[in-house]
């Protein structure tokens, strides 16, 4: 069991290197810095100008020795100014004294850096986006996993009756249903003006600071309808592979009433496999959060991540990666200890 | 002209049949599910004298209203869609002018259908498909699709306006708008579906975003599958270094979330430098290898025979490959215009890359659990015994019995490919913004869904009723391969 964990971290931290690397490297381009000069010192400014303020911050170097520098491998740059003999680098923040500045500020220093689009520590920008995000999510697990369980089992229990079609079907129309279609749905029903039910709300932006039943609904319903859907699929196909077993068979004969043997019998080593499939669905969950946020301006990982990409903000974007790699490969490591830890039959060798 | 209500004089008749069959079917398939629960089950008991009795019961009673039902319900919905084609243009509301311009997809449904039915004992799965109703309601679904975007597409005959096209005053008008000074200056007289907030016509870029769609959806998964067949089948059959090598790489893209590798790569400034155009050279090379390692296996033994099929082949693909690869105003540009039959609209190749790349990781993975498992069969054994070479194994004898998990998985990947084409159109990425793509016409909708969501909803219900008849063909054809 030791070795697969040290195994599985180290994949993990090798993964992480590489997804980094690509995205420092794809971020660094010169288009793409051309775009942060713009953006940062105004976009009608000429050649000279962008290059002049590359230089004067940091990016006019070789793209490996940057990254060295942002991983906290490589000593921080540092740059006197000619004019003013000021000088600036990129461990000295803004008022600090040059000298009292360490020499490497990296990841593995706890230094994430500086967004440049919020003007803020990126590690403030992703802690606040996680939390709201984390809010999200906890209600989406609420709604999503219970929801998802009780129709899979229900849907399963007899396979073949009519309520086995009708819940199988609602549940291959769910996984059909990509966010931003519920999404959309759902704001014209539930939020228009042109229905009139104007039951919720079509934003999330006051459920930042206060989650209501009437602003919050419509985009728990939309994440937790899209997983729902395919753990319902996944528990009906354990469950009535669980109901055709040896043992459910003799507890029939043995006169087990019906709701018994569904209970005590079937439902735990029904519940196996959509555990993983659960803790598999988070990647997915983490695509259905930031179409999510974007279409109800609900302003936290997700659309966090859309701010970074479509500015092009490097540090930021580097945090976003890493900590969604970071989510998908823990749920992977949890998804394969909790298979283990509840199916005696399977040891890790 | 004046505005069209939604069904016209037809609905008098029509609209109180559709919500009584509406409810009935409603109340027959609660009371089915509930009697299942409480009443004993249909069963049949053998008489004495050799005869059988059913003992039907409330359960019984209750499925056949519910058939009844269903039947009433399908048979009013046809009413509004004869009615629509033999109706006078207008007697039959927006519904009826619809069915009408969708004329040309009934009668080739139709055709379809009939002959499919007719010849299901000869066609093997695809014929067996007709013997599912999940399998027939979603090979429908998606046939709808397939000619509303071929005869909407370049055959141009069902689209009512040119979806680029404003015309002044219909800026978010409702569904059933008539059209100012038309039909005397040629237009269609009716804005079917309302106008966008850009006063375009919102049926017509419909019809031309489901072109898009049909277009690229299966072709990018299927260039998709290409690499994945072509890279899983070894990962799986060698195992060892290759496996764990590819393996890392396929988990690697996997663990990219999805949207932030489509900012990577589509943004313009990335676009400019050229790395799509790159990819493209690398993922559209794996057809030609399948294609060359698929007929050099199984003709090595016959080397006159093997080479003048892998020359022809090989000239045919390679001359489609640098096509497809060649585009004007991107960093590659080889071929000359004159022998470069593909022009891509701007956009098209950039999206397709990326599809083909988020796609391909998981192909992979589906083909290497296949071929890890089936690497262990008899007939494997027998032709390395053969001996066979391993890509003949791989190719000739482990492919085509994967055969029927990858064509299921193949139905369901074109609809997550959908998918992913709406993601990319909904975050304005790739194609242009005026362009009818649905994905780009609901991102374009959403900023005033709350005042006018009918921009917004038919591309979306169009998207939803895609993927949804791609995803139960899936499961028809899974159940029915499962029966053999």
């Amino acid at each position: 069991m030791m070795s697969f964990l040290i195994r599985r971290l180290a994949t993990m931290v090798l993964t992480a290197f590489c997804l980094t690397v690509v995205v420092f490297a794809l971020t660094n381009l010169a288009p793409n810095l051309e775009k942060i000069a713009k953006s940062q010192a105004g976009a009608r400014i000429s050649d000279a100008e962008v290059t002049g303020w590359l230089e004067k911050n940091g990016y006019a170097r070789p793209t490996l020795v940057r990254y060295g520098e942002w991983l906290g491998v490589l000593p921080g740059w540092t740059r006197t100014d000619e004019a003013t003999g000021r000088e600036t680098g990129r461990c000295i923040l803004q008022g600090m004294e040059p000298a009292d500045a360490p020499s490497f500020c990296g990841v593995l220093q706890g230094e994430w850096g500086q967004s440049t689009v919020f003007k803020r520590p990126v590690i403030e920008v992703v802690g606040r986006g996680l939390a709201l995000t984390g809010k999200l999510m906890f209600w989406v697990m609420v709604v999503m996993v219970p929801g998802a369980l009780i129709t899979g089992v229900l849907a399963g229990m007899r396979e073949g009756s009519k309520l086995d079609r009708t819940l199988s079907t609602a549940s291959i129309v769910t996984t059909a249903t990509p966010e931003y279609v519920s999404g959309v749905v759902f704001i014209a029903v539930f939020a228009s003006s042109a229905v009139g039910l104007r039951w919720f709300n079509g934003s999330a932006t006051s459920a930042m600071d206060q989650a209501t039943f009437a602003n919050f609904t419509l985009p728990v319903m939309t994440i937790a309808l899209y997983g729902m859907g395919y753990i319902a699929r996944m528990t009906r196909a354990s469950m009535t592979e669980v109901m055709t077993a040896q043992y459910i068979r003799t507890a029939r004969l043995k006169g087990v009433s019906f709701p018994n043997i569904v209970m005590k019998h079937a439902l735990r080593n029904a519940l196996i496999a959509p555990f993983t499939v659960i803790m598999l669905q988070f990647p997915w969950l983490l695509n259905g959060v930031v179409i999510v946020e974007t279409l109800f301006n609900y302003k936290g990982f997700g659309w966090t991540l859309v701010e970074a990409a479509g500015n092009n903000d490097i540090e930021l974007l580097l945090a976003v990666s890493v900590v969604s790699v970071f989510v998908v490969l823990v749920t992977q490591l949890i998804s394969d200890i909790g298979y283990v830890y509840l199916n005696p039959r399977i040891r890790i060798s | 002209m004046e505005q069209l209500t939604w069904t016209g004089s037809l609905g008098a008749v029509l609209d109180p049949l559709l919500g009584v069959a509406a409810v009935a079917v409603g109340v027959a398939a609660l009371a089915t599910i509930v009697l299942s629960f409480v009443d004993a089950p249909v069963s049949v008991q053998a008489n004495a004298d050799g005869t059988v009795t059913a003992r039907t019961g409330a359960t019984g009673l209750a499925a056949s209203a519910l058939r009844l039902a269903v039947l009433g319900l399908l048979l009013v919905l046809l009413g509004y869609v004869i009615g629509g084609i033999l109706m006078p243009y207008g007697d039959a509301g927006i519904i009826g002018a619809m069915a009408r311009r969708l004329t040309p997809v009934w009668g080739a449904l139709a055709v379809t259908f009939a002959l499919s039915i007719a010849f299901k004992r000869y066609l093997g799965l695809y014929g067996k498909l007709f013997d599912s109703t999940v399998g027939m309601v979603g090979f429908a679904l998606v046939m709808f699709w397939v000619y509303t975007g071929i005869f909407g597409g370049p055959l141009g005959l069902i689209a009512t306006h040119d979806p680029l096209s404003a015309l002044s005053g219909l800026k978010n008008k409702l569904p059933g708008v008539p059209v100012p000074g038309a039909p005397d200056n040629g237009l269609f007289p009716h804005y079917l579906l309302g106008g966008d907030n850009l006063a375009r016509d919102v049926f017509s870029r419909m019809i031309h975003g489901s072109w898009i769609v049909i277009q690229i959806a299966p072709l990018a998964t299927l260039f998709a599958f290409m690499v994945g067949i072509t890279l899983g089948l070894p990962a799986g059959y060698y195992g060892g270094r290759v496996d764990t090598i590819l393996s890392f790489l396929a988990n690697l893209v996997l663990a990219f979330p999805v949207i932030l590798l489509f900012y990577l790569l589509v943004t313009p400034e990335i676009v400019q430098t050229g790395i799509p155009s790159f990819m493209a050279t690398v993922l559209f090379v794996f057809p030609l290898v399948f294609a060359f390692v698929l007929i050099n296996s199984r003709f090595r033994t016959q080397p006159a025979k093997r080479t003048a099929m892998v020359a022809g082949v090989l000239v045919v693909l390679a001359w489609l490959y640098l096509a497809l690869i060649s585009q004007a105003g991107t960093v590659i540009n080889i071929l000359p215009a004159a022998i470069d039959p593909i022009t891509l609209p701007s956009g098209i190749l950039v999206v397709f890359v990326s599809v083909v790349f988020v796609n391909s990781p998981t192909s992979f993975r589906i083909v290497r659990g296949l071929a890890l498992e089936l690497r262990t069969r008899d007939y494997v054994a027998a032709a390395q015994t053969r001996g066979e070479t391993a890509w003949y194994v791989m190719l000739w004898e482990i492919l085509p019995n994967a055969r029927g998990p990858l064509i299921v998985d193949f139905c369901l990947r074109i609809g997550y490919t959908t998918i992913l084409l709406g993601t990319l159109g909904f975050f304005g990425l790739g194609l242009p913004p005026e362009s009818p793509d649905w994905g780009s016409t609901i991102n374009a909708g959403r900023s005033l869904l709350s005042i006018y969501p009918h921009p917004a909803l038919p591309p979306a219900i169009a998207l939803l009723s895609l993927v949804l008849g791609l995803n139960l063909l899936a499961d028809g054809l899974r159940e029915e391969s499962l029966k053999d």
